[in-house]
C-alpha cells in the first residue's frame, strides 16, 4: 500500500518551487498559483490556477511539472486548470513581494482592487522607493504588468498590476 | 429546446463574441501609432483570445461531440458564427477603434459582473476572471475617448463619426432570444433590459466629459446572434481559419 499523503507532500515540494517563466526570481507556490496536490483515481492531480486567462506561461508551466515530476519517476500526473476562485494579487506571499522589488518590479500595493471604475495611486519605485512616481503605460511588456516611471531616479521600472 | 443545447448556444455566442473582436485587435500588432498603444492594444486582444479559449472549450464539453476549443474555432463557417456585430467591424482609422472598444467595453463590465452570479459555475468562474480585465479595458477606452473628443477639431470629429457610424451595431448588444430566455429562468444568463440603461447611463457619462454628443436611437442592425453577419466576417475567418482548412489538425 502506497501512503498516498505523504506522496501528495513530497509531490508538492518538488514542483512548489518551479518558477515563473516570465519572472524567474519567484516561484509558482509564491505566485499562489499552485493550488493543490490530491492523489484521485490512480493519479496525482495537480491543480493550477492561471493568473490572467490568456497567460502564455500556463502550458510551459504544465509541461514543466510533468517534467519534474518524471524526474521523480511519477508519470501518473494529471495538470487541472481552475479559473474559481479567481487567482489575485493577494496571494502572492509577502516573501515573493521582496523578491519582486528586488528583481525590479514593483509590486501590487494593495488587495483584490475591488474599486472598479478606478486606477492605481501610489505605486513606489522598486529602486529608490520613491512615491513620486507615474505610469507610462497602463499595458506593459506581459498581460501582468504596467510600465512605470519614477520621477526622483527617473529610472523606468515594471509594476506588478493589482487583480 | 433542451437546457444543455441553450448553454452550448449561450457558450459560442460569447465564446464568438471574444474570439473574433480578439482576432480583429490582433490585427493591430506592430501597427499601432505608438508602442505602448501597441502593447495595450495587443493585451486586450490576448484577454479576448485567453477568454474564448475558456468558454469555447467549455461549449464543446456541453456539447459532448468531442469538439475542443481549436475545433469550434477553425471548423465553424460564416453562418454558424454567432458574435454581434460590432466585434467583427473594422479596425478603421484610431477613433474608430477606440469608440468600438468604448462600446463593447462598458457593455462587458456590466454582463460580467452580473454574470459572476450565475447559477452555472463554469461560466461565473470565467466571469469572475473576466471581469477584472474588463476594469482595464474600460479605463483604456474611456481615457483615450476623453482624451480625443475633448481634444483638436479634428480629433473630435473623428471620435464623433466613429460614434455615430457605430452606433447602429449597439441595439443587438441588448436582444433577447428564446436561448436566454430558457436560461434566464435557471439564473445562469443575466436579464438584458437593466444592463441597457446602465450601459447607456455610464457611456452618456465618458460622452459627456469627451464632448462627444450620443446619436438618437434610430435604424439598428441585428443579425450576428443568428449567424447574419456583414460582409466583414468572412474576411477574417479566410485569414483566421486557413491553416488548419489548408492542412487539417496541423500542430505547433
Amino acid at each position: 500500500m502506497v501512503d498516498t499523503t505523504a506522496n501528495t507532500e513530497k509531490i508538492y515540494n518538488w514542483i512548489a518551487n518551479i518558477p515563473d517563466p516570465e519572472i524567474p526570481v519567484i516561484s509558482i507556490a509564491d505566485l499562489g498559483m499552485l493550488r493543490r496536490v490530491e492523489y484521485k483515481e490512480d493519479k496525482y492531480v495537480v491543480t493550477i490556477t492561471p493568473t490572467y486567462t490568456a497567460c502564455p506561461a500556463m502550458k510551459m508551466i504544465e509541461d514543466e511539472i510533468i517534467e519534474k515530476l518524471h524526474d521523480h519517476h511519477v508519470d501518473n500526473v494529471k495538470v487541472d486548470l481552475v479559473y474559481t476562485p479567481a487567482w489575485t494579487t493577494d496571494w502572492i506571499s509577502e516573501t515573493a513581494k521582496i523578491k519582486l522589488r528586488k528583481y525590479g518590479i514593483s509590486p501590487p500595493q494593495h488587495s483584490s482592487c475591488s474599486k472598479v471604475f478606478g486606477t492605481e495611486k501610489q505605486v513606489a519605485c522598486p529602486r529608490c522607493n520613491s512615491k513620486d512616481t507615474e505610469v507610462i503605460s497602463k499595458f506593459g511588456s506581459t498581460a501582468c504588468k504596467a510600465l512605470y516611471k519614477c520621477n526622483s531616479c527617473k529610472e523606468s521600472f515594471d509594476y506588478f498590476k493589482c487583480h | 429546446m433542451k437546457k444543455e443545447e441553450a448553454v452550448f448556444k449561450y457558450c459560442l455566442r460569447l465564446g464568438d463574441d471574444a474570439l473574433i473582436l480578439g482576432h480583429r485587435l490582433s490585427e493591430l500588432c506592430s501597427k499601432a501609432a505608438f508602442i505602448e498603444e501597441d502593447l495595450a492594444l495587443t493585451n486586450i486582444s490576448l484577454d479576448m483570445i485567453g477568454r474564448a479559449q475558456a468558454i469555447l472549450k467549455y461549449a464543446g464539453e456541453v456539447e459532448g461531440k468531442g469538439n475542443s476549443e481549436d475545433d469550434l474555432a477553425y471548423r465553424r463557417p460564416e453562418i454558424k458564427y454567432y458574435n454581434h456585430l460590432l466585434m467583427e467591424q473594422d479596425n478603421g482609422d484610431f477613433a474608430r477603434t477606440i469608440v468600438r472598444q468604448l462600446f463593447i467595453s462598458t457593455f462587458e463590465y456590466f454582463l460580467y459582473s452580473d454574470l459572476e452570479r450565475s447559477a452555472d459555475p463554469t461560466i461565473s468562474a470565467i466571469a469572475s476572471k473576466a471581469i477584472k480585465e474588463v476594469k482595464y479595458h474600460f479605463e483604456h477606452a474611456s481615457e483615450w475617448t476623453v482624451r480625443l473628443g475633448d481634444g483638436t477639431e479634428e480629433s473630435h470629429n473623428r471620435m464623433q463619426k466613429a460614434v455615430n457610424d457605430l452606433w447602429m451595431y449597439t441595439g443587438e448588444l441588448f436582444e433577447m432570444d428564446e436561448v436566454e430566455n430558457l436560461l434566464l429562468k435557471d439564473g445562469i444568463v443575466v436579464d438584458l433590459i437593466p444592463i441597457k440603461s446602465q450601459w447607456q447611463m455610464k457611456l452618456q457619462n465618458v460622452l459627456t466629459e469627451a464632448t462627444l454628443t450620443m446619436p438618437e436611437d434610430g435604424y439598428m442592425q441585428t443579425g450576428g446572434r443568428k449567424g447574419v453577419h456583414t460582409e466583414k466576417l468572412g474576411h477574417i475567418l479566410s485569414e483566421m481559419q486557413y491553416l488548419q482548412r489548408a492542412y487539417p489538425d496541423a500542430k505547433w
